[in-house]
C-alpha cells in the first residue's frame, strides 16, 4: 500500500465532504439550525442540474450555472416561510421539521425519478488525471478539493469583510441586539440558507459528476458533513475544511486497509476527535 | 376543590379504559385472524418504540436520531444467543434488553457530552458504527445477515400451550405469542412511564424542561436523570427490537439498524400524536397505520404525506393531535399534573403549624 497515495485521496475526498459540509455550517453558525434535510438538498438540487443538462442539453458546468439562483430562491422561501416559523429557543420544532422535510424530498425524489442510479455526464474530462510528484491525481477529485478551498476563502471573505457578513456574525452573537441596529434576523437568516444552497448545488455539481446517485444519498452525506462541521467546530469555516478533510483521510486509511471499514474509519476519527474536544477543533462561537 | 375531584375522576377513568383496551386486545387472538394479529403486532411495537423516544425527546429533552441503535442491538443479541448459544427465544428477548442497556453506557459517556444538536448527531453516527460494526459480525451472517433456524419461534416456550388451546397450527400459536408478549412490553411500558413521571423523579424530570436552573437550584441533578431515562429506554428499546426480529424472523445489518424504520416513523409517530404527553404515542400509532395502509397502493406516497403532516403540526400544534383534542374539550387521560399543595396555615403569633 502506498501511504503517501492514500493520504493524497483521502485529502481529495476530504473536499468533497468539506463542499457539503459548508452549507450546513454557514446555517448552522449563523442560526443555530440542525437542518436535516441539507443531504437531500444536495441530491435535490443534482437532480435540477440533471434536468437541466437533458432538457437543455448542455454540459453539467453550464447547467450548474442556471441551478444555482433557483437554489437560492429555494433557500430564501424554505427559510422565509417555513423554518423562521420554528426558530426558537427549542431545537425540537427545527429539527422535526427539517427531518421531515427531509423524507418528504427523498420520495418526492423517489416518485419523481425512480431509485435508479444517475451520473451527471461531464465528458472527457472525467477520466483525466495529473501527475504530481511521485502521485497521480484525478482532474475531478482535485478540482473538487480546490473549489472546496475556494468557497471557503469567498465565504470567509463575505463573513468579515462585507456588511452581509458583519449582519450575520452579528445576529449570530446576538439576536436582539441586533433588531435594535436595524437589521431583520429573519432576512438574514433567509439569505444565509440561500448561500447555503447555492454551495450545496456546487456540492451537488461535484458529487454528481464524480460518482452515481440516487434520491436516497442524501441522510448518509448529511452524516459525513455534519461530522465535518461538528469536528471543526461552530462556526468556523476553515474548521469545517479541516473537518471535511479529516473525514476524508481517515476514510481513505480505512478503505485502504479493509475496503468494509471506509465509512466506519470516518466515523471513528469523528468520536475520536469529539472525545478529546467536546466543541471541536476551531470552535468561534459559544454555544 | 372541583379541580381536584376531575384529575382523581380522569384519573381512574384512564385506569378503567387502559384495563379495558387491553383485556379486549389480549382476547383478540381467540377471534381475529392471523393477518389482524401481526399487523397488530406492528403497531404495538412501534407505540413501544414511540413511547420510548416520547420518553427520551418529549420529557428529558433528550432529542435522539440513534434509537435504531439499541434496536438492532437487541435484535442481533436475541439472534445470536438463539443461533449461537440455543438459547430459548424468550430468555433472548430478556437478555437482549439487559444487553441493551448495558451498551447504552458507553454510548451515553459519549454522546452526553455534546448538547442539543450535536447530541442528535452523534447518536445517529454511533448508530451507523454500531451497524457497520455488526456487518463485519461473521458468525450471524455478516452484511448479508442471518434467518432464524426453521422452528425456533414454535419450539419457543408456551406456544405448544396456546396451540392446543387455539387450535392452530404452531406458526399461528407463534404469532400469538409474540403478539402477547409485545402487548404486555407496551402496557408495562405505558404504566412504568406514568409511575416514573408521576414520581418524584418524574417531577425533577419536568422540572428540568421547564427551567434547568430553577431545578437545579432545588436539589435536580439533570445529568443523573437523563442517564437514568437513557438507559431505561435503552432497555424497553432493546426488548422491542429482539421482539420485532423474532417475529420477522430475519436479519440484516440495515434492517436492524434502519434509520427510517426504527427512528422515523417513530419519531412521526409521536410527533403526530403528541410529543410529551403519554397518549400521544399510541393515537400517532394508530394514525400511523391508517395512513399507511389507506396509501398503500401509491408506494411511497405515505411518507410525503406522513412528513407534511409532521411538518404542519410543528408549524400549528406542536402538542400534536392528543394536544390539540385536550385543548378543545379539557378531558385528559393519564394526567400527570399533581394538586397544588394546600396553603400552608399559620397560627396567630405566626408560627408554621
Amino acid at each position: 500500500m502506498n501511504w503517501l497515495d492514500t493520504l493524497v485521496q483521502g485529502l481529495l475526498l476530504g473536499g468533497l465532504y468539506a463542499l457539503f459540509a459548508a452549507g450546513l455550517s454557514l446555517v448552522f453558525g449563523v442560526m443555530r439550525l440542525v437542518n436535516l434535510a441539507h443531504g437531500d438538498l444536495i441530491v435535490l438540487a443534482a437532480y435540477l442540474i440533471l434536468m437541466i443538462t437533458t432538457a437543455l442539453g448542455i454540459n453539467p458546468f453550464l447547467a450548474a450555472l442556471f441551478a444555482l439562483p433557483v437554489m437560492f430562491a429555494l433557500g430564501w422561501v424554505l427559510q422565509t416561510y417555513l423554518l423562521n416559523r420554528v426558530l426558537g429557543e427549542d431545537i425540537l420544532p427545527p429539527l422535526l421539521v427539517t427531518f421531515g422535510l427531509s423524507v418528504v424530498i427523498q420520495n418526492v425524489l423517489l416518485q419523481g425519478f425512480t431509485a435508479d442510479s444517475r451520473k451527471l455526464a461531464a465528458g472527457a474530462i472525467e477520466s483525466q488525471s495529473l501527475p504530481l510528484g511521485p502521485v497521480t491525481v484525478g482532474v475531478m477529485p482535485l478540482m473538487t478539493l480546490v473549489t472546496a478551498v475556494l468557497v471557503i476563502v469567498v465565504l470567509n471573505q463575505v463573513f468579515y469583510r462585507t456588511a452581509l457578513g458583519r449582519a450575520f456574525r452579528a445576529t449570530s452573537d446576538d439576536m436582539v441586539t441586533v433588531q435594535l441596529m436595524g437589521i431583520q434576523p429573519q432576512r438574514v437568516f433567509a439569505i444565509a440558507t440561500g448561500i447555503a444552497l447555492v454551495v450545496a448545488t456546487i456540492a451537488a455539481l461535484f458529487l454528481g459528476t464524480r460518482s452515481n446517485f440516487d434520491p436516497s444519498i442524501g441522510p448518509a452525506r448529511l452524516l459525513y458533513a455534519f461530522e465535518a462541521v461538528i469536528i471543526g467546530g461552530l462556526g468556523s469555516l476553515w474548521g469545517t475544511l479541516a473537518g471535511g478533510l479529516i473525514i476524508g483521510v481517515a476514510q481513505a486509511l480505512g478503505a485502504a486497509i479493509n475496503p468494509e471499514w471506509q465509512i466506519l474509519a470516518g466515523h471513528i476519527a469523528f468520536v475520536a476527535v469529539l472525545l478529546v474536544r467536546p466543541r471541536g477543533l476551531f470552535p468561534r462561537a459559544n454555544d | 376543590m372541583t379541580q381536584i375531584s376531575n384529575l382523581t375522576q380522569s384519573r381512574s377513568f384512564s385506569f378503567a379504559l387502559i384495563a379495558l383496551l387491553a383485556v379486549v386486545m389480549a382476547l383478540l387472538p381467540f377471534f381475529a385472524p392471523r393477518a389482524v394479529v401481526q399487523d397488530l403486532f406492528m403497531i404495538l411495537a412501534l407505540t413501544v418504540l414511540a413511547l420510548n423516544w416520547n420518553m427520551l425527546a418529549g420529557f428529558a429533552g433528550l432529542v435522539s436520531v440513534g434509537q435504531q441503535a439499541f434496536v438492532g442491538i437487541g435484535a442481533y443479541t436475541a439472534f445470536a444467543g438463539v443461533i449461537l448459544y440455543g438459547l430459548d427465544p424468550l430468555t433472548g428477548v430478556l437478555i437482549a434488553g439487559i444487553v441493551a442497556m448495558v451498551l447504552s453506557i458507553p454510548v451515553a459517556f459519549f454522546t452526553f457530552r455534546l448538547n442539543g444538536a450535536y447530541f442528535a448527531i452523534a447518536t445517529w453516527v454511533v448508530a451507523d458504527i454500531l451497524r457497520l460494526a455488526f456487518s463485519q459480525w461473521k458468525a450471524v451472517g455478516g452484511g448479508t445477515g442471518t434467518s432464524l433456524p426453521k422452528g425456533t419461534t414454535k419450539d419457543m416456550l408456551g406456544v405448544q400451550a396456546i396451540k392446543d388451546a387455539l387450535d392452530v397450527s404452531s406458526a399461528a400459536a407463534a404469532d400469538t405469542m409474540l403478539y402477547w408478549l409485545v402487548l404486555a412490553l407496551a402496557l408495562v411500558t405505558l404504566v412504568a412511564s406514568y409511575m416514573f413521571l408521576r414520581s418524584r423523579m418524574g417531577l425533577g424530570l419536568q422540572a428540568i424542561r421547564d427551567n434547568v436552573n430553577a431545578a437545579r437550584s432545588v436539589g435536580v441533578d439533570p445529568l443523573r436523570l437523563k442517564a437514568l431515562v437513557f438507559l431505561l429506554t435503552a432497555f424497553g428499546t432493546g426488548i422491542c427490537g429482539a421482539l420485532i426480529f423474532l417475529q420477522l424472523g430475519r436479519i440484516t445489518p440495515n434492517s436492524a439498524f434502519a434509520v427510517t424504520d426504527w427512528t422515523a416513523f417513530v419519531i412521526f409517530i409521536v410527533v403526530i400524536g403528541g410529543i410529551g404527553t403519554l397518549p400521544g404515542p399510541i393515537i400517532g400509532a394508530v394514525v400511523f397505520y391508517i395512513l399507511k395502509r389507506l396509501l398503500s397502493d401509491y408506494g411511497s406516497v405515505y411518507l410525503i404525506v406522513l412528513g407534511l403532516i409532521g411538518i404542519a403540526i410543528m408549524l400549528f400544534a406542536r402538542r400534536g393531535l392528543w394536544g390539540m383534542l385536550k385543548e378543545r374539550t379539557g378531558f385528559d387521560l393519564l394526567p400527570l399534573s399533581h394538586r397544588p399543595p394546600a396553603a400552608v396555615q399559620t397560627t396567630k403569633e405566626g408560627a408554621l403549624t
